[in-house]
Parts: C-alpha cells; structure tokens; sequence
C-alpha cells in the first residue's frame, strides 16, 4: 500500500514539474504542492478520459436495443437502460463528454471576453471603463437562467444556440475581478514609471497587466467551467439544445423525469451523480490551482 | 436627505435598468430565425397565404424593427404587454397570476435555506475542526454543486413515489376546484419545490456564516471576551451572531437573481404553475411577448432584491449611516 502511494505521490511531482518551470517559488515545504498537483492532475485526467472517451466513442454503445428495456443497473449495464434499451452509462459518458466540451468551448470565449473587457475597463477608464461597468451591471441585472433562454431563443435553440448562449454570458463576474486586478496594477509605482518613460497604453497593458492579471485570470477561467457545464445541462434538460438523439446530460435527466412516476430511479441517479462529480471536480481543480499560483495561501 | 437622495439615484438607475433590458430582450426576440406566425399558426397549418399577410399585417410584423419596438415600448407604458400564444391571455394577467406561486415558492425556500444554512454555519463554526464541522462542509460542497433540477427529481423520486409522502408536482390537487383548494393543500404541495430551491442558497450560507463566525472567533475582542469569563453561549449570542448576521442577510438578498433562474428548472421538475415554467414554455413556443414580458419583470424583481439588500445594510450597520449610502 505505501510503495503504491508514494509511487503516486512521485507520478505527481514528475507532472508537476513539467507543469510548473520554477517548483521553487512556491515556497521550501514541497508536501502540500505536491499533494495539490497530485488532486488537480487527478481530477484532470479524470475529466479528460471522460472527454476523450465519448468524444472516440462507438454510437453502438448506445444504440438502441428494444429487447433490454428498462434494465436495473447490473454489471454489463452499470447504470442501468432505459426505455429504448440504451445503456445508460454510455450515455452518460457521452452526454458528458458533450457537456465538458461545450464548457470548455463556452468558457474560453467568456473568459477571453471577460480578460478583454477587464483590462480595456482599467487601463482605459473613464467613460470606456463606465460603458463597460454597466454592460455587466446589465447582464448581472437579469437572472442568469433567462438570459440564456433568451440568446438561446435568438439563435433558433440547437445545439449551436446553447452553446452561444452558454459562450456569451459568462463573463461579467470574471471581467470585475480582472478589472479590479488590473486597476491594483495600475497604479502601482512601476507601471506610472512606466508611463512616464513614454510607454504606450498599449505597451503598458501589454508588459504589465496582462502578465499580472493573468494568474487571476486563469483561475478564473477554470472556475468557469463548472457552471458553463451546469447551465448547459440546465438548458438542455429545459428542452434546448441537441436534438432527441444525441446524448446530454439535461436531455437525459429530462427523459427520466418521464418515468419517474413509475420507479426507474436509476434512470435520474447515476447520469446527474456524473454531473455532480465531474462539477465538483472542476471546483477542486480551480481552487487548488488558486492555492498554486498565490505564493501566499500556497502552504496554507 | 441622504437617503431620499439614495432611493432617488435608485430609482433612476432601475428605470435605466428596465429600458436597457427592454431593448436587449427586444434585439434578441426580434433577431430570433423563429418565426412568430408560424409558431402561431402551427407548421402544418392550413391556413392561405392571404389569411397569413393579414395576421402579419395586423401583428405589424412587415414593419421596421424600431418602428415595431417603438409601438411595443408605447404599449408596454400603457400597461399593454401584448397577448400571450402560449396561454391565450394578457401577459400581464399571466404573469400576474403566476407571480403569487412563484412568490410563495421563492419566499419558502429562501426563508429555508436562510435559517438552515445560518443555524447549520454557526454550529460547524462552534464545533470547527470536528467530525460534525467536516461533514457539514462536505454536505455543503455537494449541495452548492448539485444541479437543482436534478437535486429535485431526486426528491420527487424518494418522497413521491418510493414513499409517496409528498404529491407528485402541481401546486394544488388535481381532483379539486380551485375555490375548494385548502392554504393545507397548497403547503403540502409547495414543500417539494421549495425543499429543493433551497439548496441552491443553502450550502452557500452556511459556509460563508462558518467563514465569518471562524474569523469573529479569532478576532480580538472575542478573545476579550473569553478571557473576561463569558460562556460559549454568551459569547456567540453577543458578538457573534450580531456581526455575522449582517453580512449573511445581505449575501441572501442578493441570491435573489439566482432563485428566480432556480425556479425555472425547480417549476420544470414539479410541473408548479409559475413564472419559471411559464418562461420555459414561452421560449419554446415562440412566445415572444410572454418572453419579454417575463425577462423584464425578472430584472425588477432582481433589482429589487439587491435594493433592499443596499437599504438595510445601511439602515442596519450604524457605520454605514453615519459615512452615507453605499450603492
């Protein structure tokens, strides 16, 4: 049992160096950064088999198979089917699969959005920085759910209209916290020297903010996808999104709310346990990366 | 003074508020590929192409866009917000009727999750480091992750059909009439839906009370306080629970947007008759005008929300009274 553990605990740190240049920064005592790679590369790999596998995956899987309707979760179907006889834990996974590219997709355009916004809003200032601040006071102003009924609604719904949707809505909080990362840098005393050596705004925005905001930033846009997931899921369990076929984690929940009334819990269980688990794991990896990055709570 | 001047700026910035968003939702209906004839008249419609132009041209569909926002703007101001496809009614009357269900559901699971997610806080603060601490926690985790509409088909599943304490949605039995329905009938009903609204504020709560209360317990006057002999008791009651209530009121009044997004999947799951299953079925019929109508009473009701959360916590925090109003 032990030599396993610290062959993982090694596996971790051979990772972690790659991923970070400089493990010494981080401060003399390695264990709590090695433990934290060891959780955020993890829950990673994690996430990625899922993506990869549904993203690789055989339709078969999941085909339709009228002669298992309605099975309990057993060890060839662990999730048990459903009323067409598809397995649900390959539905699941692809659903899954979906959900996590959607999000990772959704949270890059929101977040590239948001680094835009946040830095244009502190180095600019002024009437740019009010115009920006009441976009977002605007899209803060109404309920996130609605929001995204209405880009969806706008796009003719789809696939493509949750996915735009989910992409363009998520990036008011993360424009505030990067615009107040960069207002700190703004003004501190190098970046007004800066200035007066005759840097441009752009050159400014360039060499100083953007390297320091980007920590912020990055977190930021990790801690995006768990709700980029989540709101897709909702929107497509609310009937947008893919067509009846393609498997979504909404779409599957809202066909098992169909057959609830009659006891097929496992219908329901297993697939949003999946949402559940791959939500919180993209909430560990966030704050843990959060952790890694500040020199300051690193060790805490 | 100061606070006529607070609830002044208020007001206009709300009014801004509302136009804006008027405009958007507008933008974003009138750009939609759905067309609203036929999703009025159905796709298989029989209907001739002359009985449709005069549908459009009553509608005034064949018209510019800012001529067709200006006639809805007008008729928006005089409290005509159009007629609902959906429903077949105003939609003002839709969303009237509605309101008071969602109200009550809202209401119940705020109140809820307020009280439980405080109470639940402050004990894992008492108890930091504890079995019952790291559970708690745990618990709070997962509840914060949870999908909602998925937290509620799991409690549909348990207590409605594997126990069958609970009814199975709707927000009123079915074999009744309405003028029969008891404020029983509508508790016993509302309890599902509400239980699992809550869990969307709850955990949040909790663990920001717990947050708070642990940094009040490290602070020095606590430490004051202990050393002068006060009980665990005294000790939470007097300076505890005064300094952490504020803030964690404040942190609930602003959840209010995220109630009002909450309810359209809780209202989905529960079939219950209010404005979030309402909003759902305007978006997937086409029903532009129950849209808007419903996007921009949910911009109210969340500014709301944060307005009172501004006022009490100025009224409240004397600190906050004698340095003016926070916006």
């Amino acid at each position: 049992m032990r030599e396993q553990a610290s062959a993982v605990k090694e596996r971790g740190a051979a990772t972690g160096s790659d991923l970070m240049k400089e493990p010494r920064t981080l401060g003399p005592r390695m264990n709590t950064k090695k433990k934290l790679i060891l959780y955020v590369s993890l829950a990673g790999g994690y996430l990625l088999a899922v993506m990869i596998a549904g993203l690789f995956m055989e339709p078969e899987l999941y085909g339709v198979n009228y002669e298992n309707k309605f099975l309990l979760p057993s060890l060839a179907h662990p999730f048990g089917t459903d009323f067409m006889g598809r397995d649900m834990f390959w539905r699941s996974v692809k659903g899954l699969s979906n959900s996590i590219l959607i999000g990772l997709a959704a949270s890059a355009v929101s977040s590239i959005i948001a680094l835009i916004f946040g830095i244009l809003s502190a180095a600019a200032g002024g009437k740019t920085d009010r115009v920006i601040n009441w976009c977002v006071d605007c899209c803060m102003g109404l309920p996130h759910i609605v929001l995204l009924l209405l880009i969806s609604y706008m796009m003719g719904g789809g696939g493509l209209g949750v996915s735009v949707a989910v992409a363009v809505t998520h990036w008011p909080e993360l424009t505030r916290l990067v615009r107040a990362e960069a207002l700190q840098v703004k003004n501190a005393q190098y970046v007004k020297a800066a200035y007066k050596m005759g840097r441009s705004p752009f050159q400014v925005a360039k060499e100083h903010i953007v390297p320091h905001v980007l920590p912020v930033y990055l977190v930021g846009l990790v801690l995006l996808f768990p709700h980029a997931i989540m709101h897709e899921a909702a929107l497509t369990f609310l009937g947008f999104g893919f067509p009846a076929g393609v498997p979504a984690i909404g779409g599957i929940l809202s066909e098992a709310m169909e057959h609830i009334v009659t006891g097929k819990w496992w219908l329901c269980l297993f697939p949003g346990l999946m949402l559940l688990i791959a939500v919180m794991l993209f909430d560990l990896i966030g704050d843990k990366l959060k952790m890694l990055l500040n020199p300051g709570s690193g060790n805490e | 003074m100061n606070r006529v001047k607070y609830i002044g700026s208020a007001a206009l910035r709300m009014l801004l508020l509302v136009a804006a968003v008027s405009v958007l939702s507008f933008i974003l209906v009138a750009a939609s590929p759905v067309d609203p004839l036929t999703a009025y008249v159905g796709a298989e419609s029989t209907l001739s192409p002359a009985a449709k132009a005069q549908i459009a041209e009553h509608w005034g569909l064949d018209e510019p866009p800012v001529t067709r926002f200006l006639t809805w703007a007008g008729n928006t101001l005089h409290g005509d917000l159009g007629t609902s496809i959906t429903y077949n009614l105003p939609v003002g009357k839709v969303i009237f009727s509605r309101f008071w269900y969602s109200l009550a559901l809202i209401l119940a699971a705020w109140v809820l999750s307020g009280v439980l997610g405080f109470i639940a806080g402050i004990f894992a603060a008492i108890y930091k480091g504890s079995v019952w601490d790291k559970c708690l926690k745990a618990f709070c985790l997962v509840l914060q992750s949870a999908p909602v509409f998925w937290f509620g088909l799991l409690m549909l599943t348990v207590f409605s059909v594997l126990l069958g304490w609970f009814p199975l949605g709707q927000a009123a039995p079915m074999d009744k009439l309405e003028a029969d329905v008891t404020i029983w009938d509508r508790l016993y009903h509302l309890a599902l839906p509400a239980i699992t609204l809550s869990i969307l504020g709850i955990g949040k709560i909790a663990l920001y009370t717990r947050q708070k209360l642990i940094e009040i317990m490290n602070s020095d006057y606590f430490l004051f306080a202990k050393a002068r002999g006060e009980s665990m008791k005294q000790l939470i009651l007097r300076h505890g629970l005064r300094n952490v209530s504020l803030p964690a009121i404040t942190l609930q009044f602003a959840s209010f947007s995220e109630l009002f997004g909450g309810i359209a999947l809780a209202e989905t799951v529960f079939s219950y008759p209010g404005l979030g299953s309402a909003i759902t079925a305007a978006a997937l019929n086409a029903d532009a005008p129950l849209l808007i109508g419903i996007a921009i009473f949910s911009a109210i009701f969340v500014f709301a929300g944060n307005f009172i959360a501004n006022v009490l916590y100025s009224i409240v925090d004397p600190r906050l009274k004698e340095g003016g109003y926070r916006a």
